[in-house]
């Protein structure tokens, strides 16, 4: 496979890397809207954020900018501070209804 | 400095003790605060008469601080005394302190004393700012305040009904006059880019006529409103529904002579606006004559009486208007004296027979109160220009004026006089000759109230030579041409003894007569008697169309149909459009995830479509 070695000797193509991360943050948004448990849900929240960090950092690469980067950091940062204030309301609901079924959390209605 | 300011402050101070503290004041405190602070006024105008020189050569003008200031027009707070401002001040301040005296006794019972006191201050106070104004705006503000302190004191009593009706309906046509005046400070501004009284007056010579004119016809409105005259005059009798002392204060010596005054000061406005003066004249005339023929048949004594106030002030305006100013303050002076008299002897007449206005339920009082009886036997024969009495001299010199400006005036005016000292004498007689016919037992009054009536007495006998305004004036106004010709004055008194005398016949001798005359009359008794229906008239004409538009086009249409179906349209409108878009907020996070990404694919795709994916 000559070719697809000189592809890897000269790097991996920007595209590819974007086709991964619009596979995952499509998988992301799927599993968001069709998956009923929480927890799932909030696990597609956190696949959407990486696989924007992935396209982030693709791009840094590509132009050999830091900016990119960094902006991954504070993308991981928000993500763990919002995964500990998510899980702790989780673990709130949970213990108030017995139940991590989505649908059945609907008090932000009227 | 004179400290003019001291004048009106004096009374003010009053105000604000008997109006602040005064619920709490016994009423020997009370009485004192009230009468003291108005004495120590009058003190004051005495002191700045000795010590102020020729105020003729040289008016005392004082600036306190400006009040306005725009650009190029300033108006400042500014006190001036000249000879006109200084015999109303010596009117305002000397009766007002008699009255303050008498008050003190007639009061004596009242429920709300300290208030009463607190009212009657305050209108010095402004009063006393009216006249002592170097400008249109400040006696604009004592205008307003002395009409301010008239609704209050002609409410006074204000469980009673009448009496807040009498007083809503002094101040509602006082509005009318003063949005004249108002009209003719603007048009003033306008004109001249001042309010000064001086500098009005020495430039007023050189503008047309047709301003002057008009600025003279709307100062003459408020003029008419304030002093009672045609068409604005119905307040008057109604005010009568205040206490005596103030019907004798306000609404007889002093505040509703404010508008004479005024058109007075403006001499040099009306005097270069002949169509403005001959229409004050007219109007004047037609008041005198009008409510002397309805003085004729009024029974309650303070009717009569403050139906006599609008005819001498539209004598007043007759003077005005046929150019004899100082002929008109002094009548003005004399008929502060006279007719302060009048009321308070009114008011010690209700006082002795217990409350009882009626005359037709007084009588044979000269046996109880003889005092009181004499007194007003004194202002009744000034009154009718009994000679040598002080209205002799000032009615004579406004009618001889008359007749020399036209002659018809002059004997209209002489009519006039007739009935004048017919209606007041016929009160006289039905009140203290004859044979009591009241309740209780009659009983002269307190030396409190005997005291000013006396003063009075003696200062409207002799106030007419004491004091010779038109001398005291000469030089401030231009002469009015008068006709010099004794054979007018005659006339007149024999017209004012022709008066007396057919009152004694009808009302002593002859008590049959005025029975038979009015039945005899028919429709033109019950006419005068109804005061010519002219609340009836205002009411039907002015009034209920007022209610009636206000109630059906600004009420039920404006109010309720526009403004508050805007506001509630507002309100039912965003309440339809949430309806329709509470239809997302299902409440399913789900949902809300669906719309997300619906609508970030839009997105997407309309960026697609209009300008391609930014590069």
């Amino acid at each position: 496979m000559p070719d697809a070695l000189q592809v890897l000797n000269n790097g991996v193509p920007i595209s590819w890397y974007l086709m991964l991360s619009a596979v995952l943050f499509a998988l992301g948004v799927a599993g968001f809207l069709f998956r009923r448990n929480i927890i799932t849900v909030f696990m597609c929240i956190e696949l959407m954020l990486n696989a924007v960090n992935l396209s982030f950092v693709a791009f840094a690469n590509m132009h050999k900018q830091v900016s990119g980067q960094i902006f991954v950091f504070f993308v991981m940062v928000v993500a763990a501070a919002e995964a500990a204030v998510g899980l702790a309301i989780i673990l709130t609901v949970f213990k108030n209804r017995e139940t991590l079924n989505i649908d059945e959390i609907s008090t932000l209605k009227n | 400095m004179q400290n003019l300011w001291l004048i009106p402050a004096l009374p003010f101070i009053g105000f604000l003790i008997n109006g602040i503290f005064g619920r709490k004041l016994p009423k020997s405190m009370i009485n004192l605060v009230a009468v003291l602070s108005v004495v120590l006024s009058f003190g004051w105008v005495v002191k700045v008469f000795m010590t102020a020189g020729d105020l003729a050569a040289m008016p005392v003008t004082e600036h306190y601080f400006t009040w306005i200031k725009s650009g190029e027009f300033q108006v400042g707070w500014d006190f001036t005394v000249d000879k006109l401002t200084m015999i109303m001040l010596f009117i305002v301040t000397g009766i007002g302190s008699l009255i303050h005296i008498y008050a003190t006794g007639y009061m004596a019972h009242e429920e709300g004393y300290y208030r009463f006191f607190a009212y009657l201050n305050l209108f010095m106070f402004f009063m006393l700012d009216l006249v002592l104004a170097a400008n249109y705006l400040i006696l604009f503000v004592g205008w307003e305040g002395v009409g301010l302190c008239s609704y209050l004191l002609i409410g006074f009593y204000f469980v009673k009904k009448s009496a807040t009706t009498a007083g809503n309906k002094a101040f509602i046509v006082n509005r009318i006059g003063d949005f004249g005046f108002s009209l003719a400070m603007f048009l003033i501004v306008v004109n001249f880019g001042t309010l000064s009284f001086s500098q009005v007056f020495s430039a007023a010579p050189g503008k047309p006529t047709e301003t002057l004119t008009a600025i003279a016809l709307l100062l003459l409105v408020g003029a008419c409103g304030k002093s009672a005259q045609i068409p604005l005059y119905v307040w008057l009798p109604d005010a009568m529904e205040g206490p005596t002392p103030v019907s004798a204060l306000i609404h007889a010596a002093t505040m509703v002579t404010a508008g004479v005054y005024m058109c007075a000061r403006s001499a040099v406005i009306f005097t270069h606006a002949p169509a403005a003066m001959e229409t004050v004249a007219i109007i004047g005339l037609a008041t005198a004559v009008f409510a002397a023929t309805i003085g004729l048949a009024q029974n309650d004594i303070k009717k009569v009486f403050a139906y006599s106030t609008v005819s001498q002030l539209g004598y007043m305006f007759l003077g005005v208007g046929v150019g004899a100013f100082s002929a008109g303050i002094w009548h003005l002076m004399t008929h502060a004296f006279f007719k302060a008299l009048l009321f308070l002897g009114a008011g010690s007449v209700i006082h002795a027979c217990h409350g009882e206005q009626d005359m037709r339920h007084m009588g044979g009082l000269k046996k109880y109160a003889p005092w009181t009886c004499l007194t007003l036997a004194c202002a009744s024969l000034a009154i009718s220009g009994f000679p040598f009495t002080s209205g002799y001299f000032s009615k004579d010199a406004i009618l001889s004026a008359a007749y020399g400006h036209a002659p018809w005036m002059y004997w209209v005016g002489v009519i006039t006089a007739g009935m004048t000292a017919f209606y007041v004498w016929r009160a006289f007689w039905m009140t203290f000759w004859g044979d009591y016919k009241g309740h209780g037992h009659p009983h002269e009054s307190p030396p409190s109230m005997l005291a000013p009536l006396i003063v009075l007495a003696v200062l409207s006998l002799v106030g007419g030579f004491a004091f010779n305004v038109p001398h005291i004036l000469e030089g401030m106004f231009p002469i009015a041409e008068g006709a010099e010709n004794m054979m007018l004055t005659y006339i007149s008194v024999v017209f004012g003894l022709a008066g007396i005398a057919l009152s004694y016949y009808m009302y002593v001798v002859n008590k049959e007569l005025p029975e038979q005359i009015a039945s005899s009359l028919g429709g033109l008794y019950k006419l005068v008697y109804n005061k010519y229906f002219v609340d009836e008239i205002y009411d039907a004409t002015v009034v209920n169309p007022m209610i009636t538009g206000s109630r059906t086009v600004l009420w039920h249409g404006m109010d309720q149909g526009v403004i508050d179906g805007i506001v509630n349209g507002v309100g039912t409108e965003s309440k339809a459009i949430g309806g329709v878009l509470k239809l997302l907020q299902s409440g399913n996070i789900r949902s809300y995830a669906t719309w997300v990404v619906i609508g970030s694919v839009a997105l997407l795709l309309v960026m697609g479509v209009v300008e391609g994916v930014g590069r």
